[in-house]
C-alpha cells in the first residue's frame, strides 16, 4: 500500500525509478516517442543499407505519395479508434466517394466542383449512417462497418457497373478531380540542389492541411476533449454532462467526410476512376494508426503518430524492395511491427497503479 | 400565516417530503423525508438496500420519484437529469469519481464546461483558454492544499487514490456549488489516504458549502457529520447527532434492533416562488 510519503513524492516527481520505469513513465507522457524513434531508426537504417538511392528526393517523394491515400484515411481512422471505435468500412467509403465524384461528372454531366461536392457529402453521410447505427441501435463498431463495408462496396458495384472511367475521360471533363495527382518541384518552393528530383503532390497537401485541421479540433478545441473523454471512459463522461452518443456521431461522421477527400486524393492518384481501386486500405489505415502508438482501447493518441505510422510503413516498404525483398517479406515485416506497436501500448499503459 | 414566520432555524439548502419511488413491485424509498441545513456535513447511513442511494439520485435527478417534493432554498425544483441539478449547484462525487484516466488534471477539472479563449480565436476557431483553465485548476488544487503547483499536467492514472479523489472533490467544488454530494468516498481507500479526504471534507465545510455524505464507514461519519440521517427499509427514521449517541445506537437504529429515538423536526419550508439561479442563502 502506499505510503503518505509515497503519494508527496509521486506529486512532486522525486520517487526513484529504475531506469525501465522511467522510460515507462516518460513514454506514457510522450506516447508518440516511440513511431518518431522507429521512423528515424527506420530511415537510418535503410539510408545505411541501400545508400543514395533510397535517400534521393525522388524516391522520398515516392513514398510520401504511396502513403498519402492511406495516411489520409488513418487520420479519420484515428479519430474513430480514440473513441474506442473502429470503422472497416473507410476503404469502401473512399472508393464509393471516388466512384460518385467521376460518375457524376463525366457520366452525368455535373460541373466537377458540384460533382466533388456531391462524392463528399456521400462519404460523410455513409460515415452518418455507421454513427447513427452504432449510437442509435448500441450495436458494436466493428459488427456494423463490417456489415456497411460490404453494403458500400455493393452499392459501389452496383452503380458503377463495374466500369472503370479511363484516364482520358476522367481529364476531358473534370480535370479538378484529378488536381490532387498534380505536383510541383520542390525545387521550385525551395531552390536548394539537394532537393532536384523531389516533388510535393497536391493530394499530400491536402492530406497535411486535412492532418492539421484535425490535430487542431482534437487537442485545442471542446469537441476534441469530448472525443477523447468519450473513448477514454464514457460513463464517466456521460456523468460529467458529456452527450456520448452525439460526440460518437459526429465522429464518424467527420472520418466519412474525410474518407471523400481521401476518394478525390485516390482519383488523382490512379487517374482514372475504379470501383476496385484501394483494395487493401481499410487494414492498412488501422495498420498505421496502431503503429503510431494510438492505443485500440479508445482515448490514447494523436493525429502526429499516425502520420508517423503511415511513414513508417511507407519507409518499411520502400526500404525493403529497394534492398531487394519482396512483398511477402514486407508483410512479414509490417505485421511484427503491428504485434510491436500492440505490445508497447500495453505495457505503457500499466503504468499507473 | 406566512411559512416563513415559522422558522427559528437558517433557511434550510435542500429539503423533501414523501418521496416514492417504486421499480415495478419493489418500493425503494417509501415516503421518506430529508433535510440538508448551509454549511454542515450530513451523514446518511443505512443497511445495504435500504434505498438511502435511490433516494440521493432522486434528490440530484439522476431517477425521478414517482410522489413527493422536493425544495431547494425553499422552492420547489424538479430536476430532470443530474446535469440539471448541477447548474442549480448540486454537485455529485460518484464512487467511480468519473475522471477520465487519461486526460490530465487539468482537462479533467474543466471537462464538460471547458472555457473558450476570448477574442475571435474562442469565437471563430473555438480556442480552448487551455492556459486560463491550467491556472485555475492549479488554484482549486492549491486553495484545497492538493496538490503542488506543477502537477495540473500529469494523467489523472498517474495519480494514487486519495489524490483522483482530491481532483474529484476539487472538480465538485469550484464552480459556484451549494451542496456536495460524496458517494463512499473512503471505501477504497488506504487508512492515511481515507485521512486526508476525511480533512477535504472538513475542509469543503468550511467554505460554507453543505455536505451529503453516504457512508458504511461509521468511525469516518461519527468524525465528520454533524448530523446523522438514518434510513431504513426506504424511509428516514431517525436523525442523530454524533454527540449525544454511541455509534453501537447508530447501527442498532439502522438494523431495526432499537427504537428510534425522537428528535425535533425540521420545519418543511416552501414558497411559491420558482427558485432562481445563483440565489443565496
Amino acid at each position: 500500500m502506499a505510503t503518505d510519503s509515497d503519494v508527496e513524492s509521486v506529486f512532486a516527481g522525486r520517487e526513484e525509478r529504475s531506469p525501465l520505469k522511467k522510460v515507462q513513465y516518460f513514454l506514457h507522457l510522450y506516447p508518440t516517442t516511440i513511431p518518431f524513434l522507429v521512423l528515424l531508426i527506420g530511415i537510418v537504417v535503410f539510408g545505411v543499407v541501400v545508400g543514395d538511392r533510397f535517400f534521393h528526393p525522388f524516391n522520398l517523394s515516392l513514398v510520401l505519395q504511396q502513403v498519402t491515400v492511406i495516411a489520409l484515411l488513418a487520420v479519420g481512422q484515428t479519430m474513430v479508434i480514440l473513441v474506442a471505435g473502429i470503422d472497416l468500412s473507410v476503404g469502401a467509403i473512399m472508393v464509393l466517394s471516388s466512384v460518385v465524384m467521376g460518375r457524376f461528372a463525366v457520366v452525368m454531366g455535373w460541373p466537377p466542383e458540384l460533382a466533388l461536392m456531391a462524392g463528399l457529402a456521400v462519404g460523410a453521410a455513409c460515415g452518418f449512417l455507421n454513427g447513427l447505427l452504432i449510437t442509435s441501435l448500441r450495436l458494436p463498431p466493428f459488427i456494423v462497418t463490417l456489415g456497411t463495408w460490404s453494403i458500400f462496396e455493393s452499392i459501389n458495384f452496383l452503380y458503377s457497373k463495374n466500369e472503370t472511367l479511363r484516364q482520358q475521360d476522367v481529364e476531358a471533363v473534370a480535370p479538378l478531380l484529378q488536381f490532387t495527382g498534380h505536383s510541383i518541384r520542390l525545387t521550385d518552393i525551395i531552390p536548394l540542389d539537394f532537393l532536384r528530383g523531389g516533388v510535393l503532390t497536391f493530394g499530400s497537401v491536402l492530406m497535411i492541411f486535412v492532418a492539421i485541421v484535425v490535430s487542431y479540433v482534437l487537442t485545442r478545441t471542446m469537441f476534441g476533449r469530448h472525443v477523447y473523454a468519450s473513448g477514454d471512459d464514457p460513463e464517466a463522461a456521460r456523468l460529467v454532462g458529456i452527450n456520448v452518443r452525439f460526440t460518437l456521431l459526429k465522429v464518424y461522421t467527420c472520418a466519412g467526410l474525410i474518407c471523400g477527400f481521401a476518394g478525390w486524393v485516390l482519383i488523382g492518384r490512379i487517374g482514372a476512376v475504379s470501383p476496385n481501386a484501394g483494395y487493401n486500405a481499410n487494414l492498412d489505415s488501422i495498420t498505421a494508426v496502431v503503429i503510431g502508438g494510438t492505443s485500440l482501447f479508445g482515448g490514447r493518441g494523436a493525429i502526429i503518430g499516425t502520420l508517423f505510422g503511415a511513414l513508417i510503413v511507407g519507409i518499411f516498404r520502400n526500404g525493403l524492395a529497394l534492398a531487394g525483398l519482396q512483398n511477402n517479406w514486407q508483410n512479414l515485416t509490417v505485421g511484427a511491427l503491428i504485434i510491436v506497436a500492440v505490445a508497447l501500448d500495453q505495457w505503457i499503459r500499466r503504468v499507473s497503479v | 400565516m406566512s411559512p416563513l414566520a415559522t422558522i427559528r432555524t437558517p433557511l434550510p439548502v435542500l429539503q423533501a417530503r414523501g418521496l416514492v419511488k417504486r421499480f415495478g413491485r419493489v418500493v425503494a424509498i417509501d415516503e421518506a423525508d430529508f433535510d440538508l441545513m448551509p454549511g454542515e456535513v450530513l451523514a446518511v447511513i443505512g443497511d445495504n438496500g435500504a434505498g438511502k442511494t435511490t433516494m440521493i439520485k432522486a434528490l440530484v435527478g439522476a431517477i425521478e420519484p414517482d410522489a413527493g417534493e422536493i425544495v431547494m432554498d425553499g422552492a420547489p425544483v424538479h430536476f430532470r437529469s443530474p446535469i440539471e441539478a448541477r447548474s442549480a449547484g448540486i454537485e455529485t462525487v460518484y464512487q467511480n469519481l468519473a475522471l477520465s484516466p487519461a486526460l490530465s488534471v487539468a482537462e479533467n477539472m474543466f471537462l464538460g464546461r471547458e472555457r473558450r479563449i476570448p477574442g475571435w480565436r474562442g469565437r471563430f476557431l473555438r480556442t480552448l483558454d487551455r492556459g486560463g483553465m491550467r491556472r485555475e485548476a492549479r488554484q482549486r488544487l492549491s486553495d484545497l492544499g492538493i496538490l503542488t503547483v506543477q502537477n495540473v499536467d500529469l494523467p489523472v492514472e498517474a495519480l494514487s487514490g486519495g489524490q483522483r479523489q482530491g481532483v474529484a472533490v476539487a472538480r465538485a467544488t469550484a464552480f459556484g456549488t451549494r451542496v456536495v454530494v460524496m458517494d463512499e468516498p473512503t471505501a477504497a481507500l488506504g487508512v492515511k489516504e481515507s485521512r486526508r479526504v476525511l480533512e477535504l471534507i472538513l475542509d469543503v465545510k468550511a467554505r460554507g458549502m453543505s455536505i451529503i455524505l453516504i457512508s458504511h464507514n461509521m468511525p469516518h461519519v461519527f468524525e465528520v457529520a454533524d448530523r446523522i440521517h438514518i434510513h431504513r427499509l426506504g424511509r428516514r427514521v431517525a436523525v442523530i447527532r454524533p454527540e449525544d449517541h454511541e455509534m453501537s445506537d447508530a447501527v442498532a437504529i439502522m438494523t431495526g434492533a432499537m427504537e428510534p429515538p425522537k428528535t425535533d423536526p425540521i420545519p418543511f419550508v416552501r414558497t411559491d416562488r420558482p427558485r432562481q439561479e445563483g440565489q443565496t442563502s
